[in-house]
């Protein structure tokens, strides 16, 4: 019977050792050739050349983009008009009224964002950070609570938001729970509150799970002597808390704001599922507006999607770069 | 009994009574379990229910499916009912047709008489059951079939090119020292800052010029150079040790025989979780196979569902089911593979 899986084994990895074998004569030749300088460019090259041709080239191109006008999305059909997209998106004659901006959807796409990220940060950390805290207490089944927090971390976006659709329509879960408790059943996802609200929610029960494990994986790196010495002087557990957890949990937070804060301003897949954007424009989002401007809508625009997603990846880049200073940080803290 | 409850629910100090932050431990890990399984417990729930039970309002826990009785006179099986007739007793009797607020039917024991009953007067005669067809229907009717082809083809492609070229890239970056080294590492570091839904336009416009739009390779080749990936296994082949390396080309061995027999085996547990990570995230792609593929023929999985949730007559109850089968997949990562997951993410923070 042990043959048994070893045979199988070697048969589904049959055509990959053929392959394998087939280019070590002409590999060989090469290294002959070159040395072994060489074959490290060979190991690089299919890994280099998909990077260069479908992330690099496109990100040198989507400044060529952002400065072209038209609707064609070869570049050929598209006239330079310099800096006339970016002008479009920022330009409004009074800041301080969304209505009178030249593009008002980009600005509700941004003010939902602002509100989105700001909302949908706070509650996820808050809630990773109880749920860790919780979960890095001495109690029985820890490995089962744990995985059952990240359960929905692995489901996809797609799937999470029809789950929530379907509990949020009329005759769904929600409503039966509300005629229960003696309210009035609503349409949930028709009321742009419950809706910009049901984003957030949805949003964090997804992905909880992921940044609890990061934050309890800090918890569990902090020596336990710590506490022990806190217990034999009797020092009150908030006190414990805020001197010896938080400080020493500090560089994983700090990581887990961070990456949290660079999903959440790209937040799509779940939202665009769930509420498609509306009811109207309430939970519109900044990739939601990219899509839509340069794919979905009749009137598309690329050269404004461009434009709109270079000023995004401006602020992701800014996150990036901080996230990985904490990191760094926070390894090297490891360290010592 | 007790005892069992006493093991389970351990407390916090040594004896003594509870505090009250072991019943706040419990309320948020009880209440936790509840709200991260029971929404999609309520899926699978609703995915055997019926049509008309969908509709329903307040819903019911359990999928019911309405009986029906052959009546002898009638080629197919008629549903049944629970009719009040007039002195107020109950007769199951089965429907014929309806017409406007009556209903004709006829009494499974005695075929030859019909009856007219208000529909207000009857109700369903309903038993626990599943209604299966809302599965089989779709795969076969409605393309789901073709999509969840499409969806394994591209999860499996990927991945396989995603172990190849990263691992490659990985030996190259570990094991070899060459001019430019760190302007590589450099390089695949900052396009960690260069999310797909950044480049979105351009991108659509290099597949566009490559032939690959509305093709499944036109949904692969763009995820498959993972930074993450070429990190991960980058990290892991820095502890193979180079006297193994250097004992191979002491026998002769050729540089890609060193990776493809020594290297790559002894960082089988690391692409062992690289491959459980990229199962996951080409199964869940949305927003790319969404762009490039506007034929119904190509659709994966995650992109049929979109449409035909999106379309103006929801038909819930094929939704519901092929929503299921979406998860399927993960779900069985999540029984049996969960931990590699977990501990990954601890390690190395990736996702």
């Amino acid at each position: 019977m042990a043959g048994l899986g070893e045979t199988l084994g070697r048969a589904a990895t049959w055509p990959f050792t053929l392959m394998a074998r087939a280019v070590d004569p002409p590999l060989r030749v090469w290294q002959r050739w070159t040395g072994t300088g060489g074959m490290a460019a060979v190991f690089l090259a299919p890994n280099l050349a998909i990077f260069g041709v479908f992330v690099l080239i496109p990100l040198v191109l989507n400044f060529v983009y952002s400065m072209t006008g038209g609707t064609g999305i070869l570049l050929d059909q598209r006239p330079f008009i310099g800096m006339e997209q970016y002008g479009r998106l920022l330009e409004c004659e009074d800041y301080t009224r969304r209505i009178t901006c030249r593009e008002d959807q980009f600005w509700t796409a941004v003010t939902n964002t602002a509100g989105f990220v700001i909302f949908q940060v706070t509650l996820m950390v808050v809630v990773s950070l109880i749920t860790a805290l919780i979960l890095n207490r001495n109690i029985r089944g820890r490995g089962f609570f744990r995985a059952v927090f990240f359960f929905p971390v692995l489901l996809s976006p797609v799937v999470v938001g029809l789950i929530w659709r379907w509990i949020l329509q009329r005759e769904g879960l929600l409503n039966l729970i509300a005629v229960n408790l003696g309210l009035e059943p609503e349409i949930w996802l028709n009321d742009r509150f419950y809706a910009f609200a049901a984003t957030i929610g949805v949003s964090t029960w997804a992905h909880m799970g992921f940044y609890t494990l990061i934050l309890l994986a800090g918890l569990q790196a902090i020596p336990r002597d710590l506490y022990e010495a806190a217990e034999m002087d009797a020092t009150p557990p908030s006190r414990v808390f805020r001197r010896i957890t938080l400080p020493l949990l500090g560089p994983n937070f700090a990581v887990v704001l961070v990456l949290a804060l660079i999903r959440s301003v790209q937040i799509f897949d779940e939202v665009y599922v769930l509420t498609g954007g509306g009811p109207g424009t309430s939970t519109l989002y900044l990739t939601q507006y990219i899509y839509e401007v340069g794919f979905a809508s009749i009137l598309r625009n690329p050269g404004l999607a461009a434009a709109a997603s270079i000023l995004m990846g401006a602020v992701l880049v800014v996150l990036t770069l901080l996230q990985l200073w904490l990191s760094r940080r926070a390894e090297g803290r490891r360290a010592r | 009994m007790s005892r069992i409850l006493a093991f389970i629910f351990r407390r916090r100090g040594h004896g003594g009574g509870w505090h009250w932050t072991d019943i706040a431990t419990w309320i948020w890990l009880i209440g936790g379990t509840i709200l991260m399984f029971g929404p999609a417990l309520w899926l699978v729930a609703s995915s055997f229910k019926g049509p008309a039970q969908l509709a329903e309002f307040p819903p019911t826990l359990l999928p019911y499916v309405q009986q029906t009785a052959m009546v002898e006179g009638y080629d197919a099986p008629l549903p049944l009912y629970t009719a009040t007739q007039e002195d107020g007793s109950t007769k199951v009797l089965a429907e014929i047709r309806r017409i406007g607020v009556n209903s004709q039917m006829v009494d499974p024991g005695n075929p030859d008489e019909r009856i007219n009953v208000n529909i207000a007067d009857r109700s369903p005669v309903r038993e626990i059951g599943l209604a299966t067809g809302n599965y089989a229907e779709p795969l076969v009717k409605n393309n789901f079939l073709r999509f969840l082809w499409n969806s394994v083809f591209v999860t499996v492609m990927a991945t396989l090119i995603t172990l190849f070229t990263n691992s490659m890239a990985a030996f190259a970056l570990s094991k070899y020292r060459f001019r430019g080294r760190d302007g590589v590492m450099l390089l695949i570091v900052a396009t960690l800052m260069v999310p797909l839904s950044v480049i979105l336009v351009p991108l659509y416009s290099v597949v566009n010029a490559m032939g690959l739009l509305n093709s499944l390779w036109g949904v692969i080749l763009p995820t498959v150079a993972t930074p993450t990936g070429v990190f991960l296994l980058r990290q892991y082949m820095l502890t193979i040790p180079d006297e193994l390396l250097e004992a191979a080309r002491m026998d002769h061995a050729s540089e890609w025989q060193i990776y493809w027999r020594i290297v790559l085996p002894l960082a089988a547990p690391a692409l062992a979780v690289l491959a459980i990570f990229s199962v996951v995230w080409r199964w869940n792609d949305f927003l790319w196979p969404l762009i490039v593929l506007s034929q119904r023929e190509h659709y994966t999985l995650q992109v049929g569902l979109n449409t035909y949730a999106g379309e103006l007559n929801v038909q819930w109850h094929y939704i519901l089911a092929m929503t299921v089968v979406t998860m399927i997949p993960v779900i069985l990562v999540f029984l049996f593979l969960q931990r590699f997951i977990t501990t990954g993410i601890a390690g190395a923070g990736i996702k």
